[in-house]
């Protein structure tokens, strides 16, 4: 399991990036790509992130990014990437 | 990766209910025949348990990582008929408790193969079965039932539907405090298949290896909004929407079936194309059905659409996973599908074009609850008539009817859970046991003569 991709839906607020991206690096989680906008007031981030150093087990991970995604009203959600791959290249 | 792309995949988890809906693992109990029903119990449990132990922990592991939700984690054994014979005994209750104890113990919520295989004719051993039935899911939880009475090779078995008509009155007896739940884990079969990892018809049949893991898939809500975006389009265009969708959907499960099998190192069977819907809102065929035009399920025009919606998904579904098995085509459990309780429940939908339906697609009459005071010959009947289907078509047909116990048309029971309520439906009120007294086989259609 090398990579993930990260995705935060929700209300737009200040510190977002800065408090995901934040964790990341306290998990030792690498950021290889980040896309994000702003849609009618709704913030819609993704990153794509190198998993291969983590210091957590993936359950950790995704259950501390569930956690500061309801402190911060936001969805924030940890998928390995190969479900995007499977589901839309051929 | 483009952003739509990973926002569609996870509206389709998140808003349309796609999940997978069964990790099934099938095993071999042949090794488990003994002539001392207790050392054949014991082989049985300890081999379901030390085959099954990590099944449901990575079935959770995969939701987690891919946050894909996997409904339920199931196993499938040799049909007990077989595994039972050397024992010699006069009922085979004893072995459906050991496989619930085995369920229980494993966390899956169903197991399947207290099954018989009996298209031709009957072994003792498949009388003993069969005449175990109705205590067998009376006094267990989480054992499912099948029995097959027919195939276009052999034809159809009329002894046995003759019996299985008063094994399903049986049973919903037994279990009369709970509208007759018991019925709802007993599937007759037509063609059944050897590999199919949905209950309650799953078994692990003779020609299956050791162990597999076999997967069924899910998803009437993501195929509802994929097309939802071409109202009023032509059906060129609805058939390419459903055979997309179905791609994208098949490849979850692949992706899944893949993955769990290589983390329990058990191999990877079939992934089942099958829509199977849940009482849940968003979750129907049925509404599907309804939103290529129909007002509702059970109108002039269903047929066609279920047959174009049932083509379309294996036509999508074929390509996205290396093995495709099972039942793969659109379930209609009327019971477990929101869309269809309300077009029984307003008298769109009867019995008989239920049964024109189970031409186009899998299963069968699904979750059909009648009358408690029909008789086991008029179940037989329904029975016949479903397997002739089968037989002459080339498919796998099942029934899987419910006569709750002193209800009437009209009245509704709850079974609760995935399987839902089912609104009494009236069944002809014209008597059909002298047919079924006649007894013996029905002989193979002339089709069945390839060699």
């Amino acid at each position: 399991m090398k990579r993930a991709i990260v995705t935060v839906i929700g209300k737009d607020r200040v510190g977002i990036i800065y408090n995901v991206s934040k964790y990341l690096s306290e998990a030792n989680i690498n950021i290889m790509d980040i896309s994000q906008t702003i849609q009618q007031d709704f913030f819609i981030m993704m990153m794509f992130v190198d998993l291969a150093a983590m210091t957590e087990s993936f359950n950790e991970v995704s259950e501390k990014l569930k956690n500061l995604g309801d402190e911060m009203g936001l969805q924030i959600k940890i998928q390995r990437e190969e479900i995007f791959n499977s589901m839309h290249r051929v | 990766m483009n952003n739509l792309e990973i926002i569609e995949t996870i509206k389709m988890i998140q808003d349309q209910h796609l999940d997978i809906r069964t990790v099934t693992m099938g095993i071999s109990l042949l090794d488990c025949a003994d002539g001392d029903k207790k050392k054949a119990l014991t082989k049985i449990y300890d081999k379901i348990t030390r085959s099954a132990e990590n099944l449901v922990k990575v079935g959770e592991d995969i939701e987690k990582e891919y946050c894909i939700p996997i409904i339920n984690k199931r196993i499938s054994v040799t049909p007990i008929s077989l595994v039972a014979a050397a024992s010699g005994e006069n009922s085979y209750v004893d072995f459906a408790k050991t496989m619930d104890k085995a369920a229980i113990e494993c966390g899956v919520n169903f197991i399947g193969g207290f099954s018989a295989l009996v298209h031709k004719g009957c072994t003792q051993s498949d009388k003993v079965l069969i005449s175990s039935i109705p205590e067998a899911l009376a006094c267990t939880e989480r054992v499912c039932s099948s029995v097959n009475v027919a195939t276009t090779k052999s034809g159809i078995n009329m002894n046995a539907v003759r019996d299985m008509g008063e094994v399903i009155k049986k049973t919903a007896g037994l279990t009369a405090d709970s509208g007759g739940f018991g019925c709802s884990k007993l599937v007759v079969f037509a063609n059944v298949p050897e590999d199919n990892p949905f209950m309650a018809g799953a078994f692990h049949g003779v020609g299956e290896p050791e162990r597999v893991i076999n997967v069924g898939v899910s998803g009437p809500g993501t195929v509802k909004s994929a097309i939802e975006k071409v109202r009023g389009a032509d059906f060129e265009t609805l058939a390419e929407t459903i055979k997309k969708t179905a791609f994208k959907i098949t490849r979850m499960g692949q992706l899944v079936a893949k993955e769990a099998s290589a983390r329990l190192n058990v191999p990877f069977g079939i992934v089942d194309l099958s829509l199977a819907p849940t009482p849940a809102i968003g979750d129907s065929v049925a509404h599907i059905l309804e939103e290529m035009g129909l007002e509702k399920t059970g109108a002039h025009g269903t047929t066609a659409a279920l047959a174009l919606l049932n083509d379309a998904v294996k036509k999508g579904g074929i390509m996205a996973s290396s093995y495709v098995g099972g039942l793969s085509g659109a379930f209609i459990p009327v019971s477990e599908d929101a869309g269809m309780i309300d077009a029984v429940s307003c008298g769109a939908l009867s019995i008989e074009k239920l049964e024109a339906m189970t031409c186009v697609c899998s299963v069968g009459l699904d979750m059909i609850v009648v009358p408690g005071d029909t008789d086991a010959s008029t179940i037989s009947a329904i029975i016949a008539d479903e397997m002739a289907i089968g037989v002459i078509n080339t498919k796998t047909t099942a029934v899987r009817v419910i006569p709750a116990p002193g209800k009437q048309v009209g009245e509704v029971v709850e079974f609760g859970g995935l399987l839902g309520s089912g609104p009494v439906m009236p069944v002809s009120k014209y008597d059909s046991s002298l047919f079924i007294k006649r007894g013996g086989r029905i002989p193979a259609p002339i089709h069945s003569l390839k060699n």
